[in-house]
């Protein structure tokens, strides 16, 4: 009831600028062919509501499939990186340079790789979403307390022993906070190679556009939105759970 | 330096703070290299040693239980028996009811007996202590002082403490060593005239006024 009661003010906006950019587009203030009025994104939503929650099924497999592998990679990438001053110092900054490409400028290449269609998509959340993985996890893994590294010594543990025991979970709250914002960049990275690779939600706000359906394109912006949101609060869910007892994060 | 310390001894390591006395512990642990000159143990056998930090240095992810466990799960001792282990040395610090706890519901008192307990658990031979009950009240750490003290008693091992406090190193060796202010050199090398039990009557005791007093003087003297 209490969080239910905390969402009250964030909804308070939301109501208000709804309801103005209806009456705005209403009284003509605003044009509806740039800026559609609530209700008929609405109506959008429900007359193509079989194309679009198609469509959001489609995205949400390739930004999840995505999102995962970029999970799996990069914390296997960071535990490499972790394993040697001169291995990091050789590998880390292409790992940066990586993050520096444009997704968007890639595009065209990863479909010329994968072709048009679910492969491309999947690629394209990966690519976006595996560096804050990588720097997470590193930084958790790296940050571990060194009193804690010579207790595992003291009693004989194995390199392997200490990952799994230690590092990894003195490095989980940021290993999660990476993954949070994995989440949403998974999901960026899976419209943008749905524009370029066909199918999805990036697929139907691009028909809609040259269709000049502004609604329709709204409507496709907010389910997209609300995937990212579903996404976060997964992580969020995941994150509760895991730390709930011992990180002053969840407490 | 040269400094010998016979098995079973209760020594303490006094010195003000950057001399190196946790260095010196390090190096005893082995978790460290000296830089020149060596260490050397007799007889040469493989022997358990444990450590007790500053801070508790728990892993906040385990219950006390399994914080005490640890050593044994480390070093490959079945499931069942780290426990009884363990439940014996929570009980030794007075902590067996709190076994099902998490580090963050514990207080700093509490903590650092499951630090302790952490330490026991693996029948260590060799025990160094760095400075460990520092950041407890003091009341907190009459208590853990005394219980060290019988742990000594009853288990007989080795104890290396180490400290800045003066009061702290003479309730509780048998002999204290006052390094030199630049490290590397010893001050004062001295067994402590006083009786082999230890409690709280002690503290007001003048005999361990007078031993504090010949501490200080060396600590001192410069």
């Amino acid at each position: 009831m209490r969080r239910l009661r905390s969402v009250i003010p964030a909804l308070i906006p939301l109501l208000v600028v709804t309801a103005a950019a209806e009456l705005a587009v209403r009284y003509g203030f605003v044009k509806s062919y740039l800026v559609p009025a609530p209700s008929s994104v609405l109506r959008a939503m429900i007359e193509s509501r079989a194309e679009l929650f198609g469509a959001l099924l489609t995205t949400s497999v390739s930004a999840l499939v995505g999102f995962l592998l970029s999970t799996v990679a990069g914390i296997a990438i960071a535990v490499f990186l972790s394993s040697s001053r001169a291995i990091q110092r050789a590998f880390y900054p292409y790992a940066v340079f990586f993050q520096t490409v444009p997704i968007i400028a890639i595009a065209p290449l990863l479909v010329i790789w994968f072709g048009y269609g679910t492969r491309t998509v999947v690629a394209s959340a990966f690519v976006v979403s595996i560096f804050p993985v990588i720097a997470n996890t590193l930084s958790g893994i790296l940050s571990t307390e060194p009193a804690l590294r010579d207790l595992f010594r003291l009693y004989g543990a194995s390199t392997l022993v200490t990952l799994f025991k230690l590092r990894f979970p003195a490095a989980l709250p940021q290993i999660l906070t990476g993954l949070r914002v994995a989440s949403g960049l998974a999901v960026i990275g899976a419209i943008v190679g749905e524009f370029i690779g066909g199918q999805g939600l990036g697929s139907v706000v691009d028909v809609a556009r040259t269709q000049q359906r502004v609604d329709k394109v709204f409507a496709a912006v907010l389910l997209a939105s609300v995937l990212g949101l579903a996404l976060f609060g997964l992580i969020n869910l995941v994150s509760y759970i895991t730390l709930r007892r011992w990180h002053a994060s969840e407490q | 330096m040269d400094l010998e310390i016979a098995a079973g001894e209760f020594i303490a390591i006094l010195g003000p703070s950057g001399c190196g006395k946790s260095t010196l512990l390090r190096m005893i642990a082995r978790l460290a290299e000296p830089t020149a000159g060596r260490i050397t143990i007799q007889p040469e056998e493989q022997f358990q040693t444990s450590f007790v930090f500053q801070d508790a240095h728990l892993l906040p992810w385990r219950t006390v239980l399994d914080n005490a466990a640890l050593p044994l799960e480390l070093m490959g001792v079945a499931r069942e028996e780290r426990y009884a282990t363990a439940r014996t040395a929570l009980q030794q610090v007075s902590l067996y009811e709190a076994e099902d706890r998490y580090p963050a519901q514990l207080s700093g008192g509490m903590r650092m007996r499951v630090s302790l307990a952490r330490a026991l658990v693996a029948h260590p031979r060799l025990l160094l202590l760095d400075e460990p009950f520092a950041a407890l009240d003091e009341i907190t750490r009459f208590r853990l002082d005394t219980q060290l003290r019988d742990l000594w008693r009853t288990r007989g091992i080795t104890v290396v403490f180490v400290t800045h406090s003066i009061s702290e190193a003479a309730f509780l060796a048998n002999r204290a060593v006052v390094l030199t202010k630049r490290g590397g050199g010893i001050k004062l090398d001295r067994s402590l005239d006083l009786p082999l039990e230890r409690n709280d009557d002690l503290r007001m005791d003048p005999r361990l006024g007078h031993e504090m007093k010949l501490l200080l003087s060396a600590m001192e003297e410069e």
